[in-house]
């Protein structure tokens, strides 16, 4: 084939752009840094010795008792957990999507739930768990009588990470069940099957790999979870509790823990990419398109009561442990004095609980901006442009998704901790507040890129194409068109940043140093110490700011947003 | 305005892979054009022959693979699309969802650093000109199709490009509006005198709109001139085919006589245009457009009647002759008489109808 003019071409008008291969390169420059280079060092220091490069790490952790009792415990947990979340997820999705509801509390309760895990931060439920079937538990003992209760354990993992997973669940399942065209249904029906059997040989065959896709979410997110083992794991380590004690207890066997951690990645990873690479392309390729019409509900009263009952309970009870955190700061002593009194709140802030408010805000509010920024320029480099690297930038940014905070928190301290390859270059950074906000925005990258690139596949290409071709350059075209179209996602990440940075800990607590004190590590420490009052009162006033954050995205959204000018008719 | 400028293209070629096979192919092969500045030329083709690819490497979204392009006598293959001084009507209109009308139209007006009260003067001019004045502060989904794609002319139009592109401005319009549309895109361009591009699919469309029609077939030109020329002079089956509907005859070379010349077709001399240069007992392929072809009692070819349907202004006929199969449409049937299937009928045409391939 004839010379390939064309490549020239396009590199030439490439380098005419500078501003577009200023924000590449300063992209690459970032995610090769923070996310790849950190990772990578971690493979390093887990074959690397004294002595040269050996394997040795690998079979004397697998030797290691610990190591694979965590690593036993961990799979157990999260294939529990995931099924049990996948299969509430499931319920309530059917139960929104398929049964007659009567009243419009359900749909509020249901809301209220789906909504209760964004705003909370990740160790709330363990603390409630603690507060409700503790040793001194409300339910247990006070209601119940049992003064032995043990909830610390696999049992009480499992739980609580269930109840936090299942609303995600819910949601993508939703999702899957309202792009089901109904005629489908109804022509197995029409045909004569029963309505069992139009669930398991229609609906169910459908939802299968989106069943699939739900299930290893949460297994990623059930195996990479740091704060709930920690909190109520008792002697039940998992392998991110396991790395955590390896490198702040006494051993401090760095190498045990990159080892460990390589081996935890690994397994985030494989799955990441199963799910990612085929069940999400296997989704798409059953589900496709819209409903063509809304769905008769099912009234029948021996299919309707026992499902609705069913996510009924669920619903309150988990109200209930959300219920259970003020109180738990408002109560003078748990267990034992239940009158209502501030003294709590009166401890948190005479001991520096205002500092530590004020570090968590103040470094999330600076990781906002940049890491919506950055999504937003990532999602239009990836959706909207052709260049070399293009694959390594959506890669990258996405594969932040599967590395669970311990690792990376480790991984940033094997290569940041001595400077860059133990130079000592960039050294300077480490225990500032410039790693903890660099820390944020590669946790919060991945979910803004996400929103912005589905965002951003609904704009017309032809609108930016049209921009360009009235004169405008990539920059001026990204100011002028592409942003103002995708403000709503733009917004929307600003707040979903801030929110996953103030309540962050799995990675944060490796990194802190006593200079900053976080929310978030404040009421794991109080926690381990029994301070239950002080944690919840913390707890509460956390999750105020978290939901006013939210609240005012929607009040933006509602006044500033684009989507209302662009959508109304 | 900026002087006159023309379109060149030289050679141009654009190689795309296939992805189901992984075969490298051209979606546009070996392509010179020469479009005169403040022609109105348009190209013509089926899905898939490389016209939008020609128009999109034009205003510099594709790169070419071979060739050059040149706007006046400026190669541009290395300008970026927004260096280049073109202006394009998209199909989906693409218009900023976020800006109302005057903003939209005034958007490359504001890159191009005009002052202030010049845009409000010539946005001002420009939605005169495509009858949507007082519209300014309207938001772009609060207009009809037929307005959307004024504004995206509009906004094309106020930045006075030299060439303007057009890819398939009007597919999405209903086919009433498409009409009044091209008449009217018709009008603009030729009272501003400026060079069009156009990409359509509609051949009635291309027809009534250009100076000039360039059909395109598999990435390659298969055939430029004036609509006439092209509807009555085809140089190929595939241009006759897709350009109105054509009936096919073959018949043998038996003599030529000035402008006319004689075939023998089923078995029947039959008089048709000259196309010089044949020996008698050459193979020849008549094109026979159906509105040319008279069905009565008497005529120059026999024929047998398999469809005959009332279309109200025309009668449309299946015959056969021989056994090819020719289509007749036989205008304002009020006062004619009409064939039945199953009927003998002979069929005559004026000689310089029929045109030999």
């Amino acid at each position: 084939m004839a010379s390939r003019q064309s490549a020239a071409l396009d590199r030439k008008k490439f380098f005419a752009d500078p501003v577009m291969l200023a924000a590449i390169l300063i992209l690459i420059a970032f995610l090769t840094l923070f996310i790849l280079y950190p990772l990578a060092m971690l493979l390093v220091d887990s074959i690397k010795t004294d002595t040269g490069i050996s394997f040795d790490a690998f079979p004397r952790i697998f030797g290691d008792t610990t190591f694979r009792h965590a690593l036993v415990n961990t799979l157990e947990l999260g294939f529990v957990t995931s099924l049990g979340s996948t299969l509430i997820g499931l319920l309530f999705a059917y139960v929104d999507c398929y049964v007659k509801v009567r009243t419009k509390i359900m749909k509020r309760l249901f809301d209220v739930v789906s909504m209760l895990p964004v705003v909370s931060p990740p160790f709330v439920l363990s603390l409630s768990m603690i507060l409700l079937f503790g040793k001194s538990g409300l339910i247990t003992r006070s209601l119940l009588g049992i003064y032995d209760a043990n909830i610390y354990g696999m049992h009480g993992i499992a739980i609580v990470q269930t109840l936090t997973f299942f609303p995600v669940c819910y949601m993508m399942l939703k999702g899957l069940l309202k792009n089901i065209d109904p005629s489908m249904e109804e022509a197995a029906r029409d045909m004569g099957a029963s309505r069992w059997k139009v669930f398991t040989t229609v609906t169910l065959p459908l939802m299968l790999p989106g069943i699939g896709n739900a299930f290893l979410v949460t297994f990623i997110e059930s195996v990479a979870d740091f704060a709930n083992p920690m909190m109520i794991g008792g002697n039940f380590d998992t392998l991110a509790t396991t790395i955590y004690l390896r490198i702040t207890g006494g051993s401090y066997d760095i190498a045990g823990a990159a080892a460990m951690a390589v081996v935890l990645l690994m397994l985030t990873i494989s799955l990441f990419l199963i799910q990612k690479y085929y069940l999400e392309a296997k989704t798409a390729a059953t589900l496709t398109g819209k409903a063509s019409r809304a769905r008769m509900l099912i009234e029948d009263k021996t299919v309707t009561v026992p499902l609705t009952l069913f996510c009924c309970l669920v619903s309150v009870f988990v109200i209930l442990m959300y219920i259970s955190i003020p109180f738990g700061a408002l109560f003078k002593l748990w267990g034992r004095d239940y009158s209502l009194s501030l003294k709590w709140f009166e401890y948190l802030f005479k001991h520096s609980g205002l500092k530590a408010f004020k570090d968590s805000f103040v470094l999330s509010l600076i990781a906002s901006p940049i890491t919506a920024l950055f999504s937003m320029v990532i999602s239009y480099l990836v959706v909207k442009k052709k260049f070399r690297g293009k694959g390594f930038i959506e890669f990258v940014s996405m594969l932040a998704m599967a590395v669970p905070g311990t690792v990376l928190g480790v991984g940033f301290i094997r290569g940041f901790a001595n400077g860059l390859f133990h130079s000592g270059i960039m050294q300077g950074i480490y225990g500032t507040g410039i790693i903890l906000v660099i820390v944020f925005v590669v946790r919060s990258l991945p979910v803004g890129t996400r929103s912005g690139i589905s965002a951003l596949q609904q704009i017309d290409k032809s609108i930016e194409e049209s921009a360009y071709d009235l004169g405008a350059g990539s920059g001026k075209v990204f100011m002028t068109v592409t942003l103002p179209l995708i403000k709503d996602s733009f917004m929307s990440g600003l707040v979903t940043t801030f929110v996953r940075s103030i309540t962050a800990i799995s990675a944060i607590i490796l990194l802190v140093t006593p200079k900053y004190l976080l929310v978030t590590c404040q009421i794991n420490e109080l926690a381990e110490k029994g301070y239950y009052g002080v944690a919840c009162a913390y707890a509460t006033i956390l999750i105020a700011i978290v939901y006013a954050a939210i609240v005012l995205m929607n009040l933006c959204m509602k006044f500033f947003g684009t989507s209302r000018k662009i959508k109304e008719d | 305005m900026a002087q006159k400028k023309g379109v060149r293209i030289e050679h141009l070629s654009k190689i795309y892979k296939d992805p189901k096979t992984g075969k490298d192919f051209y979606a546009v092969k070996d392509t010179t054009l020469d479009i005169a500045p403040g022609s109105f030329v348009t190209l013509l083709g089926p899905s898939g022959c490389g016209k939008t690819t020609t128009l999109r490497m034009i205003a510099g979204f594709e790169s070419p693979d071979e060739g050059e392009i040149y706007i006046g006598n400026e190669p541009i293959n290395e300008l970026t699309p927004n260096k280049r001084d073109t202006a394009m009507v998209f199909q989906s209109y693409a218009l900023f969802p976020h800006y109302n009308v005057f903003d939209n139209v005034a958007y490359g007006l504001k890159l191009r650093k005009v002052p202030k009260d010049e845009i409000q003067r010539r946005v001002t001019d420009i939605l005169a000109l495509v009858e949507l004045s007082g519209m300014e502060a309207r938001m772009t989904n609060q207009l009809s199709g037929g307005q959307q794609q004024r504004v995206a002319l509009a906004r094309a139009l106020v930045v006075e490009p030299s060439v303007l592109l057009f890819d398939e401005p009007l597919s999405n319009l209903d086919a009433k509006l498409r009409v009044s549309m091209r008449t009217e895109i018709r009008r603009i361009q030729q009272q501003l005198g400026i060079t069009a591009l156009y990409v359509t699919h509609d051949q009635a469309e291309a027809m009534s709109i250009s100076d000039k029609i360039i059909i395109m077939n598999k990435g390659v030109v298969a055939q430029m001139g004036t609509p006439s020329e092209i509807y009555y002079h085809p140089v190929d089956e595939f241009v006759a085919d897709f350009i109105g509907e054509a009936n096919f005859l073959d018949g043998a070379f038996k003599g030529a006589d000035g402008d006319t010349c004689t075939l023998v077709i089923d078995g029947h001399d039959v008089k048709v245009a000259n196309p010089g240069s044949r020996k008698p007992g050459d193979n020849c392929r008549v094109v026979l457009r159906p509105e040319a072809v008279k069905i009565g009692e008497a005529g120059v070819l026999p024929a047998k009647v398999t469809l005959s349907c009332f279309m109200g202004s025309y009668q449309n006929y299946h015959v056969m002759v021989g056994k090819t199969l020719v289509k007749i449409t036989d205008s304002c049937p009020i006062n004619k008489k009409i064939y039945n299937v199953g009927d003998d009928v002979w069929l005559s045409f004026e000689p310089e109808c029929a045109h030999v391939l």
